[in-house]
């Protein structure tokens, strides 16, 4: 028994001991198999100078899923949740239509856009932090009414005819510099200054501390409150980002189905990238990850010629996976089976 | 009056308040007729957040009862299609409700996840295999769903308790008597209060994880049954996001969401107060539909504060 799990190499114990690994492995396997369903699967040209090609078309539509889940991260970080994040972009996307409508200047417009989404922040935040309120309790109230508000945003000028042009917007969300699609570009830039906050600055170490005890951190100093708080404005900064995003993408504020289930495959990415809802960790690079696994799953059912129908079957299967594969008991339970063969 | 009614006086006081606002304003609200429709367009609601009840009590959350609801109506009308009898269809789609349900127990227990991702699997597992059943609206042919239909009990005034309301009422009978009168109901609430004092105090507590679910699956699959009876058709799409209206309904109730807290009559007057919200908007007729999404969310946030307010100056859920 001793002798069939010698390990290796100390490198090799590491990486696989590694939480790391499981999430990129899920998303490595479902590329070399979409290589197989598909021979031009790698394939990436240049068409109207953009890059072009089924990698490229995987990072382009995770995007706003992977904006959600980072501010999810932070959230989830702090033990907390936030269903609310749908609800914030149909929000978002409404006050677009509205303000453009209007005839504001489109970079305002942009900038109202992010406010908005930080005011649905502010108000997740204040019921969490200052009134007690279990988050995913508090986040429900705007995930029920939030859409009802974008509804009633599009009355505002009529509601007949929500879709509009905008060029500065529609820039951002399907243009590209060079040959890079510029949402891309926004989104490392995202990622990196929140990288910057959460990691260089002790806000991160914050997170986790108050997430892993909230009671022990506001003992150590912390103010546990503010940073819940905080967590929660960013998280609808970053809804509110994907919010212009989605509405400038598809040219129209449709505030009751847009974004439908974001929260859960935000809250699914950061599940699969590492991530516990018990709070205490923040893995951001492995959150994106966990977005790009959750929209190559779905590009590779689409490519496959499977029904999309397929595709919640899929994710669903994957969740349970996942979830098997952290849970110690679970693992236990299939080391204890092989053991026993070997025994035997 | 002991304080554990507290939350459940607050609620049935809030009901009869917008009942009669509903009276003072508009001709005819006040009337079993409109009680009665009430009643029964909520049916499948209440049903479903009947078994959530269970489940908030136990201090989890059940998420995939919207799409139960769903794949339940599409098999009925499916297997209907196929010249099955409708009260065999059920039967067979009840069995599959408790079986799912214990699954997703099952899995919550043993791997220790959080409720909230299994059964959010649970949700995305029952709607893919509703489109892989059928992608199109099905309707329901069979002569006993419009017997079905046809029974009702008269109610003093011109109002009538039609058959999704008599079902939906018996349920919730069981349900009382299950949650107050049965050693399982005690089991629900001490878990709820505090899982590992439960445990010590010899509460087998995966077996109640597994039964609560089981109990949640059943009641989401028989609000499914419902509504495919009261609509007579299967649709793919059927039951959308009504999981977060069945949660809203037992937060309405007076149970909270942390566990332990609550009663399952509660949820009976949580449930007609949304419907009583969107009879209202619908009488009066200049307002949009987004009112009924937004006044949901005002009332939810009004009771979550009170219930704040209650559990920290009564000592609810006793920790003093």
């Amino acid at each position: 028994m001793s002798s069939v799990s010698q390990p290796s190499t100390p490198v090799w114990k590491r990486i696989s001991q590694s939480r790391a690994i499981w999430p990129i492995l899920a998303l490595v396997v479902i590329l070399i198999v979409d290589g197989f369903i598909s021979p031009n699967f790698y394939n990436i040209r240049i068409v109207e100078g953009r890059l072009f090609g089924n990698l490229i078309d995987i990072v382009y539509r995770a995007v706003p899923t992977a904006l959600v889940a980072l501010g999810m991260a932070i959230v989830i970080g702090t033990k907390g949740i936030d269903l609310s994040v749908g609800s914030i972009i149909a929000i978002s996307g409404a006050i677009i239509a509205w303000r453009i409508q209007a005839g504001d200047n489109h970079v305002v417009i942009l900038a109202y856009a992010v406010i908005a989404g930080g005011l649905c922040g502010v108000w997740n935040g204040t019921l969490v932090a200052f009134l007690g309120i279990q988050p995913i309790i508090a986040t429900l109230i705007l995930m029920v009414s939030g859409r009802g508000v974008g509804m009633l945003i599009n009355l505002i000028y009529g509601g007949t005819d929500p879709s509009f042009e905008s060029a500065f917007l529609q820039g951002l969300s399907t243009g590209s510099i060079g040959y890079i699609p510029t949402r891309i570009l926004l989104f490392i830039a995202i990622f990196i200054a929140l990288w910057l906050v959460v990691r260089k600055t002790a806000l991160g170490l914050f997170v986790e501390s108050v997430g892993g005890n909230a009671a022990a951190s506001n003992l150590a100093g912390i103010n546990a409150r503010r940073i819940i708080f905080v967590s929660y404005v960013i998280c609808g900064v970053m809804a509110g980002w994907a919010g212009m995003i989605m509405t400038a993408d598809t040219h129209t504020s449709d505030p009751v189905s847009v974004a439908l289930y974001i929260e859960l495959d935000a809250i699914l990415a950061v599940v699969i990238g590492g991530g516990s809802l018990m709070g205490g960790r923040i893995y951001l690079g492995m959150t994106v990850i966990g977005a790009l696994v959750i929209q190559a799953l779905t590009t590779s059912i689409l490519i496959s010629g499977l029904p999309p129908e397929y595709n919640l079957i899929i994710k669903a299967l994957v969740v349970l996976f996942v979830l098997l594969l952290q849970s110690d008991n679970a693992r236990k339970q299939i080391v204890a089976l092989f053991r026993g063969k070997h025994n035997e | 009056m002991s304080k554990k009614y507290l939350p459940l006086a607050a609620t049935i006081a809030v009901f009869l308040a917008i009942f009669l606002i509903g009276g003072a304003n508009y001709n005819n609200f006040l009337t079993t007729r409109v009680l009665g429709n009430i009643l029964a367009d909520n049916s499948f609601i209440i049903i479903a957040a009947i078994g959530a009840t269970f489940v908030i009590l136990s201090g989890g959350i059940d998420l995939s009862i919207g799409s139960m609801i769903g794949f339940v109506g599409v098999c009925m009308a499916v297997l209907d299609s196929m010249g099955w009898n409708p009260v065999a269809t059920a039967l067979v789609m009840l069995v599959f409700g408790i079986l799912f349900g214990a699954l997703q127990g099952y899995i919550i227990d043993f791997c220790n996840i959080q409720p909230f991702i299994v059964t959010l699997a649970g949700l995305f597992l029952l709607r893919g295999m509703c489109f892989m059943v059928t992608l199109d609206s099905v309707p329901i042919r069979h002569d006993w769903v419009a017997d079905y239909a046809s029974w009702k009990i008269g109610l003093p005034g011109k109002g009538v308790l039609r058959s999704s309301a008599i079902v939906m009422l018996v349920s919730l009978v069981v349900a009382i008597y299950i949650a107050h009168f049965t050693r399982f109901g005690s089991a629900v609430y001490a878990i709820g209060g505090d899982r590992e004092s439960a445990r010590l105090m010899g509460v087998n507590v995966r077996r109640t994880t597994v039964k609560i679910y089981a109990l949640g699956g059943f009641y989401s699959a028989l609000a499914g049954v419902v509504y495919a009876l009261y609509t007579s058709s299967g649709y793919p799409l059927a039951g959308s996001t009504l999981e977060l209206s069945a949660i809203a309904a037992v937060v309405l109730g007076g149970t909270l969401l942390t566990g332990g807290v609550g009663m399952v009559a509660g949820t009976l007057f949580g449930g007609m107060i949304l419907g009583l919200i969107s009879t209202l908007i619908i009488f009066n007729g200049s307002l949009n539909s987004a009112w009924i999404l937004i006044s949901s969310g005002v009332l939810l946030f009004a009771f979550i504060v009170m219930h704040r307010f209650l559990v920290s100056s009564f000592d609810l859920k006793g920790a003093k």
